[in-house]
């Protein structure tokens, strides 16, 4: 059974629902029910018009639960209107679905959780496990996130960028476990942009492609970090990247320019490159002016500090690097890298080892206790 | 989307505020105490936060390898360890702000004279995945 495909289905059968008149939380346990119930009857089964067949599945089950709660409540009187079809079209509701999972009343986290089941169709325990938490904590978070929702307007207009927040800390924070994030990401901003047309969509989703490209060489075997430089670009995803760039071209040809967008374009100009040496620095450069003109980050501007000491030398990368807060996350590892560049061993292994102590994360620290190995190990011979 | 570690010593931390030893509680205020540790479990479960927690026995030994074929050592307890873990709660937040809230919380769990102990917690960031972007 084609598992992609149900799951592809999962907001606009929720979005009939709820034009139907069910209240969002209620038809979105009903949907999940039917496609749990689709999971287990297909295979031997399959319907010929599955979306009707979960649609009609889900509209009983909601029926089904609201009659026992009215029945409970001895109110009967609510339920039983035939349903009427909504006047809107599906890629509009798919629309209106992102941006209600994304409304800015909700905390990241759950805007995240509530996307991944009533946009992705997973399913609680898969996105309790995909984020390393107990599931009866994931069920709590997202009944949470669907109370409060539950007095916003389904045809309210949204914001698109909460939405693409939302979908880039899907693809970019993800764990690797039994649900592929990244790729779910991808499919969700894949969806979003069939839904509306914004060149900022089109950016993340290029964006995502281009860093997903990258995928099978940014870890050795063992599980250490493989750095840019270092990687075996014969194993990048070529059809990703082409498609990426694509995407990323299109976009930037209507001159509404974006964060994402101007990501994308420096993670194009390192796909692009056939070996490190052939990386075209100077105008990656300029792309992160660009970002930094946009966001205003300093993270952007540590980033830039690394492109600036590779294009124009460890000299004016340090100078780059001089205005910076040196309490930014991944400052010290930024400095080591431009002092070994300028020949100072002793200060990089220093700076390395500072910085493993301060990394976030497992895999960079060990890679960063490396680096700081590497160099003093050099000057002991 | 960040988890973090709220670390309960038996000693090894600051004295807190109300720092009167458990044994010299009321029965009830021992009960209160108890029920103020579940009930805020519950409050982190209920608000989609709550990973695990769990106490510890406060002695226990050190075990070393001694090589090829021989049994492992052991050695302790020892009474001069100056760091004593008594639990943990493990929480996964949105922010560092919520997990310090959240630890100030706990910190308020009532002791002595049904007041609040004041006890210092310590709070450790676990170490993530890697992000996918990082250039």
């Amino acid at each position: 059974m084609d598992l992609a495909l149900l799951r592809s289905l999962t907001p606009s059968v929720l979005a009939v629902l709820v034009r139907r008149g069910a209240d969002f939380a209620a038809a979105e346990d009903a949907v999940q029910d039917a496609l749990v119930e689709a999971v287990r009857v297909w295979p031997a089964d399959p319907p010929r018009d599955p979306k009707g067949w979960l649609i009609t599945v889900a509209w009983r089950r909601f029926l089904d639960t609201a009659r026992a709660d009215a029945a409970r409540r001895r109110r009967e009187d609510v339920v039983d209107a035939e349903p009427t079809p909504g006047p809107t079209t599906a890629v509009d509701d798919t629309l209106q679905l992102y941006f209600l999972c994304a409304h800015p009343s909700l905390t990241p986290s759950s805007a995240v959780a509530l996307t991944l089941r009533a946009v992705g169709g997973l399913t609680t325990r898969q996105i309790a496990r995909a984020y390393l938490v107990p599931e009866a904590t994931m069920a709590q978070r997202i009944s949470r996130a669907k109370r409060t929702v539950s007095t916003v307007r389904f045809d309210q207009p949204g914001d698109v960028t909460t939405v693409l927040r939302v979908l880039y800390l899907v693809f970019n924070e993800g764990y690797t476990g039994d649900v592929d994030l990244a790729a779910e990401a991808i499919r969700l901003t894949r969806q979003l942009a069939a839904a509306i047309d914004h060149p900022e969509v089109a950016g993340l989703l290029a964006l995502m492609l281009l860093h997903h490209a990258r995928r099978a060489s940014r870890t050795a075997p063992d599980g250490s970090l493989v750095p840019l430089a270092e990687q075996d670009r014969g194993r990048w995803d070529t059809t990703a990247i082409a498609e990426g760039v694509d995407i990323l071209q299109t976009a930037l040809a209507r001159d509404r320019l974006g964060e994402f967008q101007a990501q994308a374009a420096i993670a194009a100009l390192h796909a692009d490159a056939p070996t490190a040496e052939e990386t075209d620095w100077v105008q990656i450069v300029e792309w992160y002016d660009e970002l930094a003109r946009l966001t205003d980050s300093p993270v952007v501007r540590l980033n830039r500090a690394v492109a600036v000491g590779t294009a124009d030398g460890a000299r004016a990368g340090l100078a780059a690097l001089a205005g910076l807060d040196d309490s930014l996350p991944r400052y010290s590892a930024v400095a080591a890298y431009l002092h070994e560049r300028d020949g100072d061993r002793a200060r990089a292994a220093r700076l390395y080892a500072e910085a493993a102590r301060k990394a976030a994360n497992l895999a960079e620290r060990d890679h960063l206790t490396r680096q700081a190995a590497r160099l003093n190990d050099h000057r002991r011979r | 989307m960040a988890k973090y570690l709220l670390l309960k010593h038996y000693r090894g931390g600051p004295a807190g505020l109300n720092d009167v030893p458990m044994d010299r509680w009321t029965p009830e205020e021992i009960s209160a105490h108890v029920q103020y540790m579940r009930d805020f479990a519950a409050r982190l479960e209920e608000s989609g936060e709550f990973i695990e927690g769990q106490a510890l026995a406060p002695e226990g030994e050190w075990v070393r390898y001694d090589g090829e074929g021989r049994p492992p050592v052991t050695d302790g307890p020892f009474a001069e360890t100056k760091d004593l873990i008594a639990g943990w709660m493990v929480i996964d937040v949105d922010s560092y702000q919520r997990a310090v809230e959240l630890a100030g919380e706990l910190s308020a769990a009532p002791g002595a004279g049904g007041k609040p102990i004041h006890e210092w917690l310590e709070l450790r960031p676990f170490l993530t995945e890697p992000p996918t972007i990082t250039e």
